[in-house]
Order: C-alpha cells, then sequence, then structure tokens
C-alpha cells in the first residue's frame, strides 16, 4: 500500500510528460476494453450456440482478428480527409447498391452480395452503414445549424435512397438501421422541435394509408408480427421458441451448454440472430444484464466522446453512431424477446458473422478517431 | 471572432448538450424497458415457460393438406389420393436418443424387411433440418403384413410409429403419364425451393407434366393441431387444430375414352399422338409410346426398374408427344401451298410437268418423287391430295425460306404452343439467321428445296403438329392449347387466368383471300376420299367426311442412284409415318396429329389409327350430352 502511494504521483507525472501508448494509437482503452469483454462474453455463448462447435468459434475469432485491426486502421484516418472525400463515396456506394440490384447474388430470395472478380464477395449495404451517416454529417456540417428545412428535406433524400434500395433486396433490417443512422444526424444537427413533431404525426397518420397500400400477403406478415401465435408454424415459431428459451432460463439460467431448447435444435439461429436466447437461456436474467450493462457502458462511452468533439462533423456522427449501435441492441433483444417483430438485425459482437462485426468495429474506429482528435483540456 | 457568431455557436453547443442527455434518458428508459420484459418472462412467467420447455408434451404438429384431384372432360378420376403406411421413427424418442438410431434400425429389421436403400435415405433425411420431435420416414406403403408385424410388437420399439398418409394415385395409370406427369417424394433440391412452411406436412410434389405446372393449385395451404402426446409420443389428444385447406380440383379436355384408345392403338410401337378439339384448343388425348406406370414414382421407383426404364433403347421415358422432334414430312404441304398462293407468289392456277424428279440445274442434282416417272401434270389440288414432291421443290425453290418460315410459324411451328405442359419444345423452323447461327453457312437453294417437303432442318413436334391441324381446320382461328378446361368448376379460358404466362400465341391467320382455305380444304378431303387421295384407304366407309394429310419422314438420306428397299434397311432405319387431319370435315370436332416412328408409310401407318381416333371421338361425343363439350350455338 505504501508502495503505491509513493509510485502513484510518478505514474501520473508519466502521463502529464508525453503522449501514452493510447494516445500515440488513436485508441480509446475505455471503449476497447468494453468491447473486447463483450466479444470474449459473446464467444462463450457463440460456442454453445453453434453446439460446442470449436471451428465456428475459430473462424469467429479470426474475424474478430480482422475487424480489429480494421478497427485499428480506421481510427488512423484524419476525419477532416474523410470529409472532402464524401459526396464521391457516397455515390459510389449508391452505384453499387444499383449493382446489388441488378447483379447480385445472395440466397434464399434476398440478393444482397456483390461479387466482383478479384475481390471477395462483399455487402455494399454494410459499406453504406458508414458512409449514410457520414454523408448527412458532412453535409449538415457546412450548413447552418438548426438546420433549415431545404437542407433536411435534402438530406431525407440522401438517406431515403440508400434506405429504399437496400429494402428492395431486401433486407429490413439492414435499411431501417441505415435509415435510423441518417435521422439522428439530422436530429443531433439541431432539427427544430417543431418539425420532430410534425414528422411524428405526419407518420402516425401515413400508417393507416400503408395499410392500405400494403397487399394482402405484406399484411399478413404484418398481423404475424403483431400476433405470431397466429402462424405457428412459420415465423411465429421462431418467437414462440426463442420465448420458451427465454422465460425457461429463469434468474440463474440453465448453466452453460445445458440449454435444452437450443440444443435439441427447437431454437431456430441459435448462433446468429437468436444468439440471445441462448444466453438468456443458459447464463439467465443475470447474464442478459451483465451484457446489457456492458452495451450500456458502451454507450456512455459513445455519447461522452460525442459531447468532448469540437469539431460539428464529429458530434453529430459521434452521437449518431452511438444511437445506431444503441438501436442495433434494442431491435435485436426486442425482436428476440417478442416485443418487437422479426427484423434480420444481427446482436452486435456477439452474433456470428464477419460482415456486421466489421462494419461495427469501424464504426467503434470512427469514434476513437473521434475521440483522440478532440481539443485537449488544460 | 464576432460576439453574435460567438453566441450562435455557445447555443448550438447547448443544444447538441441536452440533446445528449435525452438521448441518454432514451437509452436508460428503453434499456429498463427491455430489463422488464426479461423480468417478465424470466421471473414472472418462468413457471409456465419452464413447463412448456421440460415437457415437449404439447406438440405442433403440422397436417398436409389433401392434394386435388385431377379428372378427365367427363369427370372420370384420372389422378386421385390414397391412404399409405408408413413407417416413421422419432429420433429424438428412440432409447438414447438420436445416437441409438443403429441400434433401433436393427431391432427393427428383425421384424420388417428394410434395405439398404431405405437406411441411406433415411439418414439423409434425419439430417437434413427439420423440427425436432418430427417424425423421419424410413419405408413407405407397408403392406398388412408388416403393419401386423409392427403394431404387435409396438411396445419393444418406442419413438417408432406407422403414420397413415395419403399419396398420389393413378386409377388409370400406364398410357396417361405423358399427358399428366407425375408427383414423387420431394428431393432436396426441390426443399430448398419450396415454400418451407406450407410444404411443412408434404412429402410429395409435382415433378413432371402437369403435376408440375398446377403444383400450387393442387397443393392447398397446410394446417396445424397442437396434440397432447405421452412420454413416447403417442397422440393422447388433439388440444386444437387448423384444417389445411385442400389442394383445388383440375378438370381437364382430356378424354380417358380417347386416351385410352390412343394408348392402345400405340401399343407396341414408337410414336405419339396428339388430339385437340378445335373448338377450344383442348387437348383430348396426348399419347406417347412407349410409356411407363407413373404409380411407381410415387413412392419411390426401385433402382432397377429406373435403370431399366432409362437404359431401354425405347426411350420410354421419353415424352415424345411434347419433346419429340420428327421431320413433319409431307404434311406441311398445305401450309406450304397457302404460303405461295397467298403471298402472291404462285399462281393459284399454277402448275408443272412432273418427270418424277427434279434438278436445280441441269445435269445437278436428282430430286426425287416419292413415285418413279412421276405424276404427269400437277397443279395445287393434286399435289396435296397425291403428295407430289416435284410441286413442292419447284414452288420452294421460287419462294426461298422466308414465305414458307413465316406462314409455318403463322400455323404454330417453332414456338411452343401449349400452354400447361412444362416440358415442351419447340423444335427447329429454319430461318436464314438460324441457319447462320447454329450452321454457321448460309441458305442454300436445296435448303428451301428439303423444307418444302418437310424435311432438312425443320422438325416439329407431335403438339405442334395438331395445333397445325386445328389452325388449318378453323380456317385460321387460334384457341390457346391447353390441357386444363376447369379447375374446380370454373372454365379456364387461358392460364392467364390463374396468374400464369401465356405462350405467345400467333394471331388469327387471314388469308388475303377466304376461300383460298375452302381449296385447302377441298384438297385434304380428297386426300381421304378422292380416287387417288394418299389416305383414301382410311377414309373409306365412314358415315362423315374427313379432311388430312399424309406424311412420310426419311430417317436415312437415300443414294442418288439407290433404289428404295423398306424391307431391307434395319428396323430403325424405316420411315417414320406421320399424319394429320380433322374429322368432320366440316365443322371439326377433333383435329389431331399421329407419329410412329419407323412405321414405314404415312398412310399405312399413320392414317389408320387416326381414323380409328376419329371413329372413337365421334363414338365419344354421341354418348354424351353436347353440354359442356362442346357447343355449337
Amino acid at each position: 500500500m505504501a508502495d503505491f502511494q509513493r509510485l502513484a504521483p510518478e505514474a501520473r507525472k508519466h502521463l502529464r510528460q508525453g503522449p501514452g501508448v493510447w494516445v500515440r494509437l488513436k485508441l480509446d482503452p475505455w471503449l476497447l476494453i468494453l468491447l473486447l469483454a463483450i466479444m470474449s462474453f459473446g464467444l462463450i455463448v457463440l460456442y454453445s450456440g453453434s453446439g460446442a462447435s470449436e471451428a465456428a468459434v475459430q473462424k469467429q475469432l479470426i474475424r474478430y482478428g480482422v475487424a480489429l485491426l480494421g478497427m485499428v486502421i480506421i481510427t488512423q484516418i484524419n476525419l477532416r480527409l474523410v470529409q472532402r472525400w464524401m459526396p464521391l463515396l457516397y455515390v459510389g456506394g449508391v452505384l453499387l447498391l444499383v449493382a446489388v440490384l441488378l447483379f447480385g447474388v445472395g440466397a434464399k430470395g434476398a440478393q444482397r452480395w456483390l461479387s466482383i472478380p478479384g475481390l471477395p464477395r462483399f455487402q455494399p449495404s454494410e459499406i453504406m452503414k458508414l458512409v449514410v451517416p457520414l454523408t448527412i454529417a458532412w453535409y449538415l456540417a457546412s450548413r447552418p445549424r438548426p438546420p433549415h428545412l431545404t437542407h433536411v428535406l435534402v438530406s431525407m433524400v440522401l438517406v431515403a435512397m440508400p434506405v429504399l434500395l437496400i429494402a428492395k433486396q431486401p433486407d429490413l433490417g439492414t435499411s431501417l438501421l441505415i435509415g435510423c443512422s441518417g435521422i439522428f444526424v439530422i436530429f443531433f444537427a439541431g432539427l427544430l422541435w417543431r418539425y420532430v413533431v410534425a414528422a411524428m404525426v405526419l407518420g402516425a397518420a401515413a400508417l393507416p394509408l400503408l395499410w392500405i397500400g400494403m397487399r394482402p400477403y405484406q399484411q399478413q406478415r404484418v398481423i404475424t408480427f403483431l400476433d405470431p401465435e397466429s402462424d405457428p408454424l412459420g415465423a411465429g415459431w421462431n418467437i414462440i421458441q426463442s420465448k420458451i428459451a427465454i422465460g425457461s432460463g429463469g434468474v440463474n439460467g440453465k448453466g452453460w451448454l445445458q440449454g435444452t431448447q437450443s440444443h435439441l435444435d427447437f431454437l431456430p439461429e441459435t448462433h446468429t440472430d437468436f444468439i440471445v436466447a441462448v444466453l438468456a437461456e443458459e447464463f439467465g436474467l443475470v447474464g442478459v444484464c451483465a451484457l446489457l450493462s456492458l452495451y450500456f457502458l458502451v454507450l456512455i462511452r459513445g455519447l461522452m466522446i460525442a459531447g468532448q468533439a469540437a469539431h460539428p462533423f464529429d458530434r453529430m456522427l459521434a452521437a449518431s453512431l452511438t444511437l445506431t449501435f444503441f438501436v442495433y441492441v434494442v431491435v435485436n433483444i426486442g425482436m428476440v424477446s417478442g416485443v418487437l417483430p422479426v427484423v434480420g438485425v444481427p446482436l452486435p459482437l456477439v452474433s456470428y458473422g464477419g460482415t456486421s462485426a466489421v462494419t461495427l468495429m469501424a464504426s467503434l474506429g470512427l469514434l476513437m478517431s473521434i475521440h483522440a482528435r478532440r481539443p485537449q483540456r488544460t | 471572432m464576432p460576439w453574435s457568431k460567438m453566441d450562435t455557436q455557445r447555443k448550438e453547443l447547448d443544444q447538441f448538450n441536452s440533446r445528449l442527455w435525452l438521448a441518454l434518458l432514451l437509452i436508460v428508459l428503453v434499456f429498463s424497458g427491455l430489463v422488464a420484459r426479461l423480468v417478465y418472462l424470466q421471473i414472472w412467467q418462468y413457471d409456465h415457460y419452464v413447463t412448456e420447455s421440460d415437457d415437449n408434451r404439447q406438440q405442433l404438429q403440422a397436417v398436409a393438406p389433401t392434394r386435388g384431384l385431377i379428372y378427365d372432360t367427363k369427370g372420370q378420376l384420372l389422378a386421385g389420393n390414397r391412404a399409405s403406411h408408413n413407417l416413421t421413427l422419432v429420433p429424438e424418442r428412440l432409447p438414447g436418443g438420436r445416437k441409438g438410431v443403429d441400434a433401433a434400425l436393427a431391432d427393427l429389421a428383425q421384424v420388417v424387411s428394410v434395405d439398404a436403400d431405405d437406411i441411406k435415405r433415411f439418414k439423409r433425411r434425419m439430417n437434413q433440418p427439420r423440427r425436432p420431435y418430427s417424425p423421419v420416414a424410413l419405408k413407405f406403403q407397408l403392406n398388412e403384413t408388416e403393419i401386423a408385424q409392427i403394431t404387435v410388437n409396438q411396445h419393444r420399439f418406442p419413438g417408432v410409429r406407422i403414420v397413415p398418409e395419403l399419396v398420389r394415385y393413378y386409377p388409370l395409370d400406364d398410357g396417361f403419364v405423358h399427358a399428366l406427369g407425375y408427383v414423387g417424394r420431394i428431393n432436396d433440391r426441390e426443399l430448398a425451393k419450396l415454400d418451407a412452411t406450407n410444404y411443412s406436412a408434404t412429402h410429395h410434389v409435382g415433378k413432371l407434366g402437369l403435376e408440375r405446372f398446377y403444383e400450387s393449385e393442387l397443393h392447398g395451404t397446410v394446417g396445424h393441431q397442437t396434440v397432447e402426446t405421452n412420454a413416447r409420443g403417442r397422440v393422447l389428444q388433439v388440444l386444437n387444430r387448423l384444417e389445411p385447406v385442400p389442394g383445388r380440383d383440375l378438370t381437364l379436355f382430356l378424354d380417358a375414352q380417347l386416351q385410352q384408345q390412343a394408348a392402345q392403338l400405340l401399343k407396341g410401337k414408337r410414336g405419339a399422338i396428339v388430339a385437340i378439339d378445335p373448338n377450344t384448343g383442348g387437348v383430348l388425348a396426348m399419347a406417347s409410346a412407349p410409356s411407363y406406370g407413373a404409380n411407381q414414382f410415387v413412392t419411390g421407383i426401385s433402382r432397377a426398374n429406373y435403370q431399366a426404364l432409362r437404359e431401354s433403347d425405347d426411350l420410354p421415358l421419353f415424352n415424345r408427344a411434347l419433346r419429340g422432334r420428327y421431320p413433319p414430312a409431307s404434311t406441311v404441304k398445305p401450309v406450304i401451298s397457302l404460303a405461295g398462293i397467298d403471298t402472291g407468289i404462285i399462281a393459284r392456277n399454277y402448275s408443272i410437268w412432273d418427270p418424277g424428279f427434279y434438278q436445280l440445274t441441269e445435269g445437278g442434282r436428282l430430286y426425287r418423287d416419292w413415285k418413279e416417272g412421276g405424276h404427269g401434270r400437277v397443279d395445287m389440288h393434286k399435289s396435296i391430295v397425291e403428295s407430289v414432291d416435284t410441286y413442292y421443290y419447284t414452288i420452294s425453290h421460287i419462294m426461298g425460306n422466308e414465305p414458307m418460315a413465316n406462314y409455318l410459324a403463322k400455323f404454330g411451328l417453332g414456338q411452343v404452343t401449349i400452354a400447361d405442359q412444362p416440358e415442351a419444345t419447340k423444335a427447329v423452323l429454319p430461318t436464314k439467321q438460324w441457319k447462320r447461327i447454329n450452321r454457321n453457312a448460309s441458305w442454300f437453294p436445296g435448303d428451301s428445296l428439303n423444307m418444302g417437303i418437310g424435311q432438312g432442318f425443320l422438325s416439329a413436334t407431335p403438339t405442334q403438329l395438331a395445333t397445325m391441324a386445328m389452325v388449318l381446320a378453323n380456317k385460321g382461328e387460334w384457341h390457346q392449347i391447353r390441357m386444363i378446361k376447369a379447375i374446380d368448376g370454373e372454365a379456364v379460358n387461358k392460364v392467364s387466368d390463374l396468374g400464369r404466362k401465356d405462350p405467345v400465341q400467333p394471331a388469327n391467320v387471314s388469308l388475303n383471300r377466304p376461300s383460298d382455305w375452302n381449296k385447302v380444304h377441298a384438297a385434304m378431303v380428297d386426300v381421304m376420299h378422292g380416287k387417288k387421295g394418299t389416305g383414301r384407304r382410311s377414309g373409306a366407309n365412314s358415315s362423315y367426311k374427313m379432311a388430312g394429310k399424309t406424311g412420310t419422314a426419311q430417317v436415312l438420306g437415300i443414294k442418288q442412284d439407290d433404289t428404295y428397299d423398306a424391307a431391307k434397311i434395319a428396323e430403325r432405319f424405316r420411315d417414320h409415318g406421320l399424319y394429320i387431319g380433322w374429322a368432320p370435315a366440316k365443322d371439326p370436332v377433333i383435329a389431331i396429329a399421329v407419329i410412329i416412328e419407323n412405321g414405314g408409310g404415312g398412310s399405312s401407318a399413320a392414317a389408320p389409327l387416326a381414323r380409328k381416333m376419329f371413329d372413337a371421338r365421334m363414338l365419344s361425343l354421341d354418348s354424351t350430352p353436347p353440354t359442356g363439350v362442346k357447343d355449337d350455338g
């Protein structure tokens, strides 16, 4: 104890002396520790959710490695430079989305992948998860804030184009996330409350019209969303089974690898979108709350970074990325626990799969980059 | 920095920060909501969900819809359903669970014979994605003894069940498969494409023909029931049930009597008969020989039987009526004549002197007529009645490719005309471009000569030829060629009524001088009833007049100076016999195409069969009240 007291001022002095390793790497240790914690927890659940498959865990580990590397690279990028290239990036991204609709490949009736010779197959919609908030932030940063109505409308069009193109693939989950990320930027640009209220009223008024305009099969789908028991063999099956999994987990859970719902194959997609049901079944309420706490801390950190950023572009971007992360968590857990409709959104940093991990880490990398270039308090 | 700008920046920052606090509030509220939901599920409703997860006594089962039936035009059942008892295992309920499968199979083998093939397929099915506790079929169509053996020993086999299932059954079977197609077990490839929910209780899917084309109508909609079972999987009670919606019933134009007659006529031969009702475009009969039984495909044909069918030289699996590409030979002559006179290239009274051959250039290759010595002076009427090749060599040389190709297309050649037989092909209607692309050569005069007598590159399916006969009989009027007459008793005039794509159908053929139809009709009547008509033996002794055209397609090129001797050439190199025609000559009720492979001449091999079909159609019409079959209005 005495030693510590003696050493502590020294350590602080060292910090004051020059930029530490974190600063030089432009990484935020808090964020990094949190996401490593989430990923480790995720891998433990994934091992169970994938049917005790070591191969799946190994594969996911490699993906995380690649994603972390990507994050470190993104962090080094100066956002002032990115800003300049935004229009080009946006146009390129939209063109790629059009290309997906024309020549894309995919499975199960959805066309999401683009396969360009010489490049690995990729999903242009994933790139747009970053490009859209960047574009809107770029557009509104150089205009008066609170934004004028025309600028708001232009921003809405810029958001709507990729969102509609992705919804057509069809990939409702991704288009929802991208739409949110764009709208968040507009909101944080200081959108006047009267516009916010007007938009909400308009949206509410449009719902019945939308319902009338829908085809019977689309209406059927909405009914299934609202009442999964009406289609217990199809979409409802997943929700019914995942609710049983969560509910039967109780407070403490059935224990790691002991989940009957997941291991007897009642539960669908146990390693991807529905992985939180495995977590809830095996680790109980305690386990889910632990994960939620980790997510909560990530969000707090994100909001702090937004609050400390100086440049309007940085502020809006940081706040939007943080809230989009929040939407990920809420839509996924809300869907699996049966309070939100079934939309394909993965649980961030836990669900099996490479593409979403890479884009998520990249957005966290952007947050870190913003943080590293904040004005130093004196 | 001016104060005003500083001030707005200050204000903006304040506003931004207040929105961050708002966001934080939202996050806290929503996360609390999520936690509340989890508390509700995991603490409040814990007992409920624990029972649901623990005892799985309540099970949701999908209930398969009954497949729609297929009737002939008079209401005779062509495709129905019958019960089949299948031996199934629920791997999760076996002693030792899924790992106990091999032991359970060994035990079972003492009671009922299960071969290696069954086991292989069973394991594949078991490892496919499926609901837990759903039964996996091991053996289909158990017989009475097997059912008894297993039932008696039921206590020894937990997890083993006999499940009755309705499967397709074709009561008339032989001779109908090429018209109806068949259903078979769903395979992996189809599984990936089908709607997983709607097919969750279905094991069969239309594989071929009508069964495949009308799959979505015939299948119906799945139902489901919640059942309470004991620990061994025996159903104790049905808790609630949503009835499946059965598939829709199809009524065809097909006349079972005519179809059987056609199959009978083709027995022991290779060939096809297609008959169409010219008033509706409905297919009355569609037979291809040799044929095979469709019922064996429903429950799974044995490897040996399938091998035998596949490897037979007679190609029984091959649907000649829809896919057989034959040189139409002289059956195209009426249309070639029409092309000549309607375009004005050939005068209506044009005639030639036929020495028995034709030469493009003096001393050049001899294009022979079928009759040595020739037919003398030949005009259009005589050229059809006596099927004079030399006449067609002459006029097709004058016309060239284009008018012939145009007119043959108007009558349905070179395109798929039938709307609801997915296997139909369009054969080849050669044009100059076609030859350039496919043969990499330009169109030679000799090609026109061959085309004029329905040989060379030109080919047609029996269905196309029957279509051509229909359009000729109707004096140019088209109807959509289709099998379906009605669905659930509702008339279907076009497959687009059912949301399907109609095949592109040529417009009604209108001639510059409509009386030219009568010229062709008169000639085709004389084919059957004239003194020198090539089909006169088949037209004799009838109470009604008929019209037709025979054709004889060369299978082997005959060298210049050889005399043709059918007996010498191996059977497979004998000519194909062809016939198109309709009856009665006025107000026709049947148009037909007959093809007999290697049957020799059309007048001896094909025309007599057509005559029998005509007679059968007349008889069939007499024996039914005219309503619903044909309306003379």
